[in-house]
């Protein structure tokens, strides 16, 4: 009679017994090398003030970082300082301040650029996080290139940050969407690419790691398939920019995009990287102070990339938030990080997995730092609400996945997200909640 | 365990989260009304058959969603059967009042659904409470104004 017991019939994933051991053909891909297999990077939890307090009456355990991350003392200092000494428009003054603050926003471009591995900072386009950066691409490249009877490629597990601006552009343009459909085990069906990537499709967008499966796509692979038929590719890196080494040359892309707030630094701050060569062929999308040459009244002409999509005042505070993020991830290396945060999602994948009541949804084998689950008959409101009350911080919801989570059924799941703060130990504290309301709510 | 956690989700309200009463659709003529919480999912489908003074005759509900939402609904449709239309509406105001404002005394005559009432304590579910609640609300206006739809 539960309606929650509907739904769990129709899982798709998860759907191996509970104790299986994991198929050994993927077995060698499940462990991260082992010489780097959950390093310790337990030093660096004091660097995050907001750790360090209790959440309703327990110690706070922090697992909501695919929303977002928290951020470390060297980030704060350096958005304190920079409005204790350096605060200026950018650009345009002719005084110390102002130069200092273009210093230092140009100088996070400059670091921006070396963390993707771009050519050149002018590929580096400042923008409020992921999802400026997709509508930037949708309206500013979608509207010049995309026409009537083009096709759109997406993925089925696209965010809705990566689905909704290109429905947009497809009403404008007269685009059709498509959509790579996924295996039962939650990942990309690219057996399906062959029919799917015909000459008609105009760009392929899609996420880099399912913010909701955990699963981590091929994006050099797709990339490379995208170009062989003439196609931009555009990568959401949300879940991937600061969790793993990023490489736009070797992944191949024409645009990335992420935000700098799931990555140590702070919300309104992201960017849009896009290759020198699709750039220079792209009209602006808003229009505004910085972004032109010359104005008239009738008309105007704009500068090149990236000043041509940066239209009035950017978010120079949180450019250098950024920069100082990237330089305290780099600090600690992302191959760790990569580790670290994988070790934790499968050891919790697993250990959810085999408690009573318990299914865990997406792939096996190697993931982001996530975890999506769900129990068989406590709604994960409900169940995310319980975790709250013990200090456990997640997230219940449809995690911005809704077209996927009513395709498998689910009104919802709960997640647990991790990075580089998080430790063995509070995996353990979530599994004694998870068990404990297992008891609670039957 | 904080307490009003507890209190909350109390063995009355998992009971009725997980066998609802009054579960399924009316096949009578009836004001059919659907309910949902865009932002969590919560989903009720509510069928109400009104009498001719616009008494609630009969009322039953489908839906999915968390405890919360669904325990309101169930409590609701055996606390509205049967009541005129002055009592229902009472009924509406005085749990509307107890889950959304102050401290106060929640009225006698909501029986078990005071047991909701700690709801007030975590704002973020008060409207997981009110979902069927407020699909009432809907299903008397579409009633009084005479819309009625068969299922």
């Amino acid at each position: 009679m539960t309606q929650l017991s509907v739904f769990i019939n129709n899982l798709l994933f998860a759907s191996a017994p509970v104790h299986e051991p994991i198929a050994h053909s993927s077995a060698q891909a499940i462990m991260p090398d082992p010489t780097i297999h959950n390093p310790s990077l337990e030093s660096y939890r004091s660097d995050f003030p907001i750790l360090h307090q209790e959440a309703n009456g327990g110690p706070l355990v922090y697992f909501d970082n695919a929303a977002t991350t928290q951020k470390p003392r060297a980030v704060i200092d350096a958005i304190v300082r920079y409005y204790e000494r350096d605060n200026a428009n950018v650009h345009r003054g002719l005084h110390l301040l102002s130069s200092r603050a273009t210093d230092a926003f140009e100088g996070a471009r400059a670091k921006v650029a070396r963390y993707l591995n771009a050519a050149t900072s002018e590929e580096i386009i400042f923008t409020r996080g992921t999802t400026e950066a997709l509508n930037l691409v949708a309206n500013a490249w979608g509207n010049a290139y995309l026409k009537q009877g083009d096709v759109i490629l997406l993925t089925e597990m696209e965010h809705h940050s990566n689905l909704v601006p290109w429905q947009q552009a497809a009403q404008r343009t007269g685009a059709v969407l498509r959509f790579i459909p996924l295996t039962p085990s939650g990942e990309l069906d690219l057996s399906q690419l062959d029919k799917l990537l015909t000459p008609e499709v105009k760009l392929l967008s899609f996420t880099h790691i399912s913010n909701f499966l955990g699963t981590i796509n091929p994006a050099a692979t797709l990339c490379a398939r995208a170009r062989a038929v003439g196609a931009i590719s555009v990568v959401d890196a949300a879940q991937s920019a600061g969790h793993m080494p990023l490489d736009v040359q070797s992944i191949g892309c024409d645009f990335l995009a992420f935000s700098g707030h799931k990555m140590c630094a702070p919300t309104g701050i992201g960017a849009l990287y896009g290759k020198a060569t699709v750039l220079e062929n792209t009209p602006p999308w808003q229009g505004g102070g910085e972004m032109i040459l010359s104005v008239r009244y009738e008309s105007s002409t704009y500068k090149p990339a990236p000043a041509r999509f940066e239209a009035g005042t950017p978010n120079i505070a949180g450019a250098v938030g950024l920069g100082a993020a990237i330089d305290y991830l780099e600090s600690i290396g992302r191959d760790a990080l990569r580790a670290h945060d994988e070790a934790l999602a499968i050891d919790a994948y697993q250990r959810i997995r085999a408690l009573p009541g318990y299914r865990v949804v997406g792939p096996t084998g190697p993931r982001g730092g996530l975890v999506s689950f769900v129990h068989e008959s406590v709604h994960p409101h409900d169940l995310t609400s319980y975790c709250d009350q013990k200090g456990l911080a997640l997230r219940g919801g449809h995690h911005c996945n809704q077209p996927l989570m009513r395709k498998l059924g689910f009104p919802s799941t709960s997640r647990a997200s991790f990075y580089l703060y998080n430790t063995a130990q509070e995996i353990n504290r979530m599994i004694e909640i998870l068990a404990e309301a297992h008891r609670f709510f039957s | 365990m904080n307490p009003d956690f507890e209190e909350l989700y109390q063995q009355v309200i998992l009971d009725h989260s997980k066998r609802p009463r009054n579960f399924g659709a009316l096949e009578d003529p009836a004001v059919h009304v659907d309910g949902d919480n865009p932002s969590c999912g919560d989903e009720i489908h509510l069928h109400v058959r009104f009498g001719d003074e616009g008494q609630v005759e009969d009322l039953r509900f489908t839906g999915v969603g968390c405890a919360i939402s669904q325990a309101s609904a169930s409590l609701m449709t055996l606390k509205l059967k049967g009541k005129s239309k002055k009592d229902a509406l009472e009924m509406l105001t005085s749990f509307t009042d107890v889950v959304t404002a102050g401290e106060h005394e929640a009225p006698k005559m909501l029986g078990d659904l005071r047991l909701l009432g700690g709801v007030r304590k975590f704002p973020q579910r008060v409207k997981c409470a009110m979902l069927a609640w407020r699909a009432f609300e809907q299903a008397m206006q579409e009633a009084s104004s005479g819309k009625i739809s068969t299922e």
